[in-house]
Formats: C-alpha cells, structure tokens, sequence
C-alpha cells in the first residue's frame, strides 16, 4: 500500500488516545443550568448564525430594499404627488415589512433543527425545555433590529425625515420588534407541521405577502375599494404601521399602541403554547 | 463502580442497587399502523458495552429513543441507570448521551462553538465551557478544524466531534446508534478506539449497529433485533456458534465445474452450499478454519482449480438467515417524525 499523500498529516487529524483519556477522566458533573442560563445559550447560538449565514438576514432585507427603491421612484409620484412624499409614508410600512418578514426564519431555523437531527441532541439535555424555543426568539430579536436598521439607514439616505425623532424611532422600532416576536411563535408553530425548511419557507412567504400588501403600508386604505378597505382596517398589519407611521412622524395614540400591543398578545398566548406542546410531542 | 456507593448517597433517597445500566421490560411504539417496537426486553449490565444489532427498519433507533427519554414508549417501563425514563426523565437525561444518528451537531457553527454551546447548556460557566472545548478538540484530534464551519468537515471529522459533543460531561451511559455508517475503514477503527476509551472509564455503551463485525469488536453481549422483536440474545461468541463459525467462499477457475465443487463441498462440510449469484461462486457454511483447509485440499486433489477463496465470519444477512429464515434486508426504518 502506498503511504497517505504528503499533504495529508495524520497525526495532527487523528484523535489522541491519551489526551482523550484525560479529557473523558476529568469527569467533572456541573449542575444542569437554569432555564435563564441555557435560553441566554441558545440566544447565543442564534447570534452566532447571524454571523455564520448572513444570508438569513440579507435575503429577507433585500426584497422590502426593492420596494422601497422601487415604489418610491416608480410609483411615488403617481400615488402621493412627490417621491419625497411618498418616502415619508412608505418607509414605516417597509420597516414593518422587513421585519415581519425576518420572522419567517424563526420557523425555518426550527425546522432545520428538526429536520437535521440538532432538536434531539437539545432534547436528551437536561435543561429546560423551552429553552431552546425561547432562546431562539430572544437570538431573532437582534436580526429584527438588524433588518430595521438597514431600512431606517437607507430611508435616511433617501432623505427620510423622523418627526418623531430618535426617540420615535427607537420606540417604533420596539413595537415592530414586540410585534414581530409575537408573529414568529405562528411560524415555529408553522415550522414544526412541515417537513422541510424550504416548505416553511414557502408557506411563511405565501401567508405573509398578501397580509403585506392588503393592508396600508403602501397605499391609503380610502383610495381602495369598500371590501378591501373593509379588510385592510381590520389587518393587525395595518394597525402596527399606523402606529410606526405615527410613533416615526407626528405620535401615535395610546389605542393604537394598546391595540398593536393587544394583538402582539393575543398571537403570543395562542401559539407559543402551540408550539411548545408540538415541540414536545416530536420525536 | 464506585459512584453509587452507600455512603456518598442520602439515606433517605432511594438508592439504585441495580446493577443494570438498562432495565426495559415489555417495550411497545407504535406510528400509525406500524408497530416499530413490538415488546422488546433489555438488560444491560453496568460498564459493558451491549450491542443491538438488526437491519434498517428493525426498531433498534426507536427502542434507543424510548430508552434515551425522546419518546415516550405507548406500553412497557424501563429504567436507565436506576430511573424511570418517563417519570424521572430529567435524572435520566443527566446521566446520558446520544451519539451518531440520534443526535446531530449544527452545521451553521463552528466546531468549537459546538461544544462551547453544549458546554453552557451541561452546567459550565461561559470560561469553563471554552477550556472544556478547547481540551476535547486538542484530544479529537479536531483544533485546526476548530474554527471551521462544521458543515464544511469532513464525514470522520463530524462524527469525532459528534463523539466530543456527547461527552462535554461524561456520560455514566451513551447511546451510540450506527457510530460508523458511512465512514472510511480509518475514521471507523479510531471511532471504535473511542469507544474503548470511554468503556475504559466505567461508561456504559449500547450500541445500535448494522453490522455484525462491529458488534462483535465492542460488543459484551449482543441482542438481535427484527421487526420490533428481540430474536436471539447472548455474547458475540454464543451468537456465532448458534448460525456457525462462518462460510468458506470459493471462486473456481471453471464456472462449468461449480456442480461439481458444490457436491464436493457440500460432502465433506456435511452442509448445505450456497450457488452465488456469480455463476463461478459458491459458499458453504463451515465449523472450523480447519475443516476448510482441508476440504481446499480435497478441492484442488479433484482437479477443481481456484480464483480465490475466503473464509468470511457470518454476516449479518447470515445471522438473519439463520435466525429468522428471511434476509436483512427491509424497508426503512421508522422514524419518528
């Protein structure tokens, strides 16, 4: 038999007998960790994919960049007289836009866990066990603010002006981001039904874009017809850009924050113990 | 063993005095129509190394499952390491580890991260769990691959990690299913030397494989599974004698003469041989290296030149043959979705 090739170094690839006999000797035991301990671990998994897959965040952000570019230039002085206008009312709504739609991976990071086997390992520790669930929405809410920001920057660049300043924004932002947790526990509860990452994928976005665009981040509810206008008033989208749009520009009302607040809820209440309960139940 | 001794445990707490490692009685899963595991019994001594062998589809990654507390069994009890695996789940996942196909690593980090991350959520402080990492990547053998991404590893690089991951703490009992499919002959031995590490150290290994030679290089005791059923159970030895030493396999030069050679074999191994699909190959189960050097000899003394020749151990088809009457292989197996 010949000898392995020259690039190949065997002895720095193989496992070390000795040294693995005193790795598996030094059998210390710590105390399982707390729930808080191991949701911050797995918060701190979900910011290291950030670093790893950017593409999570990228593809997700780039499509409301599009229509931000695209419905200011194209159709912003036909729907609001000027472009600049047009900004004004739209970037709320294309911030609602990006970060709802980074809430989709929620459920397909789940899925994907599932799916590839990682769940189990996560399964057969001894922690708490929504650990992971919880961990995973906390890591989601810096990629929320991520999406947010790169909406805000180009806004700005475009020549967006915050009436409600700096602490309009931030506080906007909270509430999209209060919101958007709330929206993800519906795609975990999604991403445990299906089979595959993509499928989740796939249904999040189907779900997702109609919503989006039958409510008013682009146009103003009165200039559609009765029955969708009907509609579009009752979308919880719609009442989340109105209170970005207001929270942004010239304030929000205490009701139109209580009711984004309510639904962001009400969503929480119904599907979080959803998909704990499927998470439980798989394997 | 010493960690159950009397003194170092509350008086007031029960006391494990079992000996086994795993107690299961009765075991039952069922999907849908499917009955996955259809009443399976194990007892597995402490610190041995317990082998459940049968083929994809047999039940042996679902009764893993039950045992390893991710799925709960529809009928039956077992006890891990003195605990119940539904009613004291939590004390049973302290005690275990999950290796192979049961239980992945994340891709989308790096090799280090991984074990970083299992560190945290075992109980290790931030530091602690980084020094930990950093001692089982210098021993896997892993520290340049360390900062990669694990998806860009190779197959034997995932599974050594795979292996480091489930003993961040080591494990009083690790359940390694199918440690070695898919990998090359080299990553396969320094798993197996992994294994026999970890055993040296008092860790009780059940091992879930394919493949019968492995079973007989770890395994204390070997249980044969099939169709959700213990069907033989005993040491590899034991094991062996019950289907035969193995087969004698002979090519001939001649395909026109393999009659001949079949009841010529067949005669002097006082068994029955087996016409390979290969129209120049036969085999015929044999006691003893012995009896089939001789019965070579008789060969070539009657003029019946040979290709080659080889004296197999039984494979797992031929355990299978000789157990159950029906071939290994089967449909998939059953996962749990």
């Amino acid at each position: 038999m010949s000898a392995a090739p020259a690039t190949r170094r065997p002895e720095l690839e193989a496992a070390d007998p000795r040294k693995l006999h005193a790795a598996l000797s030094s059998g210390e035991r710590p105390a399982p960790p707390g729930p808080l301990a191991a949701a911050a671990a797995f918060g701190w998994r979900g910011m290291l994919k950030i670093k790893h897959v950017p593409e999570q965040l990228i593809d997700v952000t780039i499509t409301p960049v599009l229509f931000l570019l695209m419905f200011t230039y194209l159709f912003g002085g036909a729907v609001a007289g000027s472009t600049e206008e047009y900004l004004q009312y739209i970037l709320p709504g294309v911030l609602v836009q990006s970060v709802l739609f980074t809430a989709v991976y929620s459920g397909v990071a789940l899925n994907t866990d599932v799916t590839k086997g990682v769940v189990d390992r996560f399964r057969s520790l001894p922690i708490w066990r929504p650990a992971p669930l919880v961990g995973a929405v906390l890591g989601d809410s810096l990629r929320y603010v991520l999406a947010a920001a790169i909406v805000i920057v180009l806004g700005l660049i475009l020549g967006y002006t915050a009436a409600g300043g700096v602490v309009g924004v931030v506080a906007a932002v909270g509430l999209v981001v209060v919101f958007a947790f709330a929206l993800s526990w519906v795609f975990t509860t999604v991403g445990l039904l299906m089979r595959s990452p993509s499928a989740v994928m796939n249904t999040g976005f189907m779900c997702l874009f109609p919503l989006v665009f039958l409510s008013n981040v682009f146009v103003e509810p009165a200039t559609l017809p009765a029955a969708v206008e009907a509609f579009v008033d009752v979308n919880p989208i719609s009442h989340l850009v109105t209170a970005t749009r207001g929270l942004m520009g010239d304030g929000a009302s205490a009701g139109e924050i209580g009711l984004v607040l309510a639904e962001s809820a009400a969503l929480t209440a119904v599907f979080a113990p959803l998909t704990v309960r499927l998470y439980r139940g798989k394997g | 063993m010493s960690d159950e001794s009397p003194g170092s445990v509350p008086v007031f707490r029960t006391v494990p005095t079992s000996t086994l490692a795993i107690e299961a009685s009765g075991l039952v899963k069922s999907f849908g129509t499917t009955r996955a595991v259809d009443g399976v019994d194990l007892r597995v001594d402490r610190g041995s190394v317990y082998g459940v062998l049968g083929p994809n589809g047999a039940g042996k990654t679902t009764t893993i499952r039950m045992l390893a507390t991710l799925l709960r069994p529809d009928a039956g009890t077992a006890r891990v390491l003195g605990h119940d695996v539904v009613a004291q789940a939590d004390a049973v996942r302290e005690l275990v580890s999950l290796t192979g196909q049961l239980a992945s690593v994340d891709d989308d980090l790096t090799g280090r991260e991984n074990l970083i991350l299992l560190g945290r959520l075992l109980g290790y402080r931030t530091g602690q769990a980084r020094d930990r990492a950093d001692g089982l990547l210098d021993a896997f053998g892993l520290q340049e691959a360390a900062g990669r991404l694990v998806k860009t590893y190779s197959g034997g690089m995932r599974r050594r990690l795979d292996v480091a991951a489930s003993i961040v703490v080591t494990p009083r009992l690790m359940f390694l299913d199918e440690p070695t499919t898919g990998l090359d002959p080299r990553s396969r031995n320094e798993v197996w030397d992994i294994v026999r590490a970890l055993v040296g150290q008092g860790t009780t290994v059940l091992l879930c494989t394919q493949y019968l030679d492995e079973a007989d290089q770890l395994a204390d005791r070997i249980a044969v599974v099939d169709h959700g059923r213990v069907i033989a159970e005993g040491t590899p030895a034991q094991l062996k004698a019950s289907v035969g030493e193995g087969a004698l396999h002979v090519r001939l030069l001649d395909p026109g003469r393999r009659p001949d050679a079949a009841v010529l074999l067949g005669r002097l191994l006082d068994a029955e041989p087996h016409l390979e699909a290969d129209p120049a190959a036969l085999s015929v189960p044999v006691a003893g290296a012995e009896r089939a050097a001789d019965a070579m000899a008789e060969l070539s003394r009657a003029g019946l030149g040979l290709a080659s020749f080889a004296l197999a151990q039984p494979s797992l088809d031929e355990v299978f043959l000789a157990l159950t009457g029906h071939p290994a292989e089967e449909e998939e197996e059953v996962r749990a979705a």
